[in-house]
């Protein structure tokens, strides 16, 4: 196990991310960058089992198409993090930006605290692909738009209220959403529904709720015995007929 | 995709352009080179009086002429100078700016109550309109723009953006899409005391454009960012609404939440809307817009470009990403995204 430090200040994305490679083909197994701030696109395409450890701000489309990486970053993320991601995990002590995990195919992402608008759009899943996106606070409107398939898990850590943002799966037509708590009625997009999540839910989310809380250190049983509320596609074609006729 | 930065000291402590070069620097990415600007408010305290009007002129021959002869039949010019300029190898300087220090004749336009402003609204037209090889773009009162085509940095250091002191600032990284990018094209816009930088496109801009001529406004600079400083000038100055109302007014809640809001609000939102519908703006937008006291930023509706706010002590920043923010002020904590067409005000107090 060989661990080095870059330090980020005042570097430009491009020659960041050649450090970055040239690191993992050495075999370097973990990286830490410090004071990161704004460079967008770290990690980008990165295949390996690395850990990179990000301490400062990344800017946009963190561990886009990114292939067994795990990046956790102390600090807020923007828009886009995991993009068309394919496996790995990453791990936000912090916040995230807009479309956050946005057409994510596969791997894990942890936010602690919020997400920007259109939090998982257009999330896909094929065969074993089966991307994750698990939110502890809570998510602007649109989230899960035009979702596809994988999972949408959001604790809502610090709302007892029920979950009232716009356009809430619009467009879902694979995949399943879960919410602690209730949601407004209203808030449902086209060709979504909502149901109370059952005991066989519940066993399928546990495992992300205990790694949450671990990669968190926080106690699990509240998030366990709390109520969820799932949201799934009416069809798997919301808009058949909408653009043609058959 | 453009990049935008503002912030306002709501003390009036004065601040020096670089912090806003760099950070604008942060953001390259969202621009393409074509264009970038700066507009500080404070920067004129020995003419705080009169009205800086900043003009980019193609040569210093017939366009000067033209447009000294109507600033005289107008009004005094007190003090004029070329705006000092460094050469940067990126930038062509293919337009010679210069400043006019400004009083307008009170008695010739007796029907407004903002006489100045309306004499200095109409020169800004006309010459915009009608001479050749003229442009104003920065016209208000202790205040200035500094735009041009080039990147955040090589437009900073051509105007020595380090040499001008604003207790607010906005920022722009141009990337133009729609139309091709030039010097009168880059932001921050102005008239009269409003400046506005904006990221996306306005596609209501055919009708806004419309509603916004009908009461005298010419919009010259083919693009969509010139209208909203125009309507913050109709909406504001004119029909004085507070910032708040007024960003109602362009980005408006949907009519399914105007259903879910309390009666009183509700009808107050619904009255807005029906009065303002020519006003409201449609398509991806994030947009500061500053005046002499305050900065108000709002994005479109459905939130589809980035807005980012911060607080710290007296100075309110906003940002299209957070790092643009830290970069001013690395011990910044609070930090957040606003909701999609909520307005965010900053007011000086002091």
């Amino acid at each position: 196990m060989t661990q080095i430090t870059i330090n980020a200040e005042g570097m430009h994305y491009t020659p960041l991310n050649k450090l970055i490679r040239q690191a993992v083909r050495e075999g370097v197994s973990e990286i830490i960058l410090d004071n990161v701030m704004g460079q967008r696109f770290i990690s980008d395409g990165l295949i390996g089992d690395v850990k990179i450890t990000i301490n400062g701000i990344p800017g946009g489309d963190l561990g886009m198409f990114m292939k067994g990486p795990t990046i956790e970053v102390f600090g807020n993320a923007d828009h886009a993090l995991g993009n068309t991601m394919d496996d790995g995990t990453i791990i936000i002590h912090g916040s995230s930006g807009d479309a956050t995990a946005h057409s994510m195919r596969g791997g894990t992402v942890f936010i602690r605290d919020d997400i920007g608008y259109r939090g998982g759009i257009h999330m896909k899943q094929y065969e074993d692909k089966r991307p994750n996106l698990i939110i502890g606070g809570s998510a602007r409107a649109f989230l899960g738009e035009y979702m596809a398939g994988g999972l949408v898990i959001m604790f809502r850590l610090h709302d007892d209220t029920p979950y009232a943002e716009m356009g809430l799966a619009s467009g879902i037509h694979g995949g399943e959403i879960f919410i602690r708590g209730t949601v407004e009625e209203w808030t449902l997009g086209i060709g979504s529904s909502a149901r109370e999540a059952t005991s066989e839910d519940m066993e399928k989310i546990t495992p992300y709720i205990l790694e949450f809380s671990k990669h968190f250190n926080l106690a699990s049983s509240f998030l366990l015995n709390s109520s969820y509320t799932r949201i799934a596609p009416v069809s798997s074609r919301p808009f058949a007929g909408k653009y043609t006729w058959e | 995709m453009c990049g935008i930065i503002g912030v306002i000291d709501k003390q009036r402590e004065f601040m020096d352009g670089s912090a806003l070069r760099d950070s604008l620097s942060i953001m390259n990415e969202r621009g393409s080179g074509e264009g970038a600007g700066y507009a500080a408010y404070g920067v004129y305290p020995d003419y705080s009086e009169l009205y800086a009007i900043h003009v980019f002129y193609d040569n210093l021959v017939e366009p000067k002429t033209q447009v000294e002869d109507l600033l005289e039949t107008w009004g005094m010019i007190e003090h004029d100078e070329e705006i000092p300029t460094w050469e940067q190898n990126g930038i062509r300087k293919i337009h010679i700016p210069w400043r006019y220090f400004f009083r307008p004749k009170t008695r010739l336009m007796q029907r407004s109550r903002t006489p100045d402003d309306e004499i200095v609204k109409y020169i800004v037209m006309e010459v915009n309109k009608s001479i050749k090889g003229a442009l104003v773009f920065s016209s208000g009162k202790n205040l200035g723009v500094f735009k041009a085509s080039g990147w955040p940095e090589e437009v900073a250091n051509f105007y020595r953006i380090e040499n001008y002191e604003g207790y607010l600032w906005l920022a722009h990284n141009r990337y133009p899409t729609n139309t091709p990018g030039w010097w009168g094209g880059a932001h921050p816009f102005n008239l009269l005391n409003w400046s506005v930088v904006h990221n996306g496109e306005i596609t209501s801009y055919g009708t806004n454009r419309r509603y916004i001529e009908s009461f005298g406004y010419d919009c010259s600079m083919y693009t969509d960012t010139e209208v909203v400083a125009y309507l913050m000038d109709l909406l504001i100055r004119r029909h004085e609404l507070t910032q708040e109302l007024a960003v109602r007014a362009l980005a408006p809640p949907f009519w399914e939440e105007i259903e879910r809001m309390p009666e009183k609000e509700q009808k107050l939102t619904k009255a807005l809307r029906l009065t303002y519908g020519s006003a409201m703006m449609n398509g991806p937008f994030a947009i500061a817009v500053a005046s002499p006291d305050s900065m108000v930023g709002f994005s479109d509706r459905i939130k589809l470009r980035p807005l980012v706010i911060g607080e710290h002590d007296n100075r309110l920043y906003i940002s299209s990403e957070e790092a643009a923010i830290r970069t001013i002020d690395s011990s910044i904590t609070n930090i957040y995204m606003p909701r999609a067409g909520d307005p965010i005000v900053g007011r000086t107090i002091a």
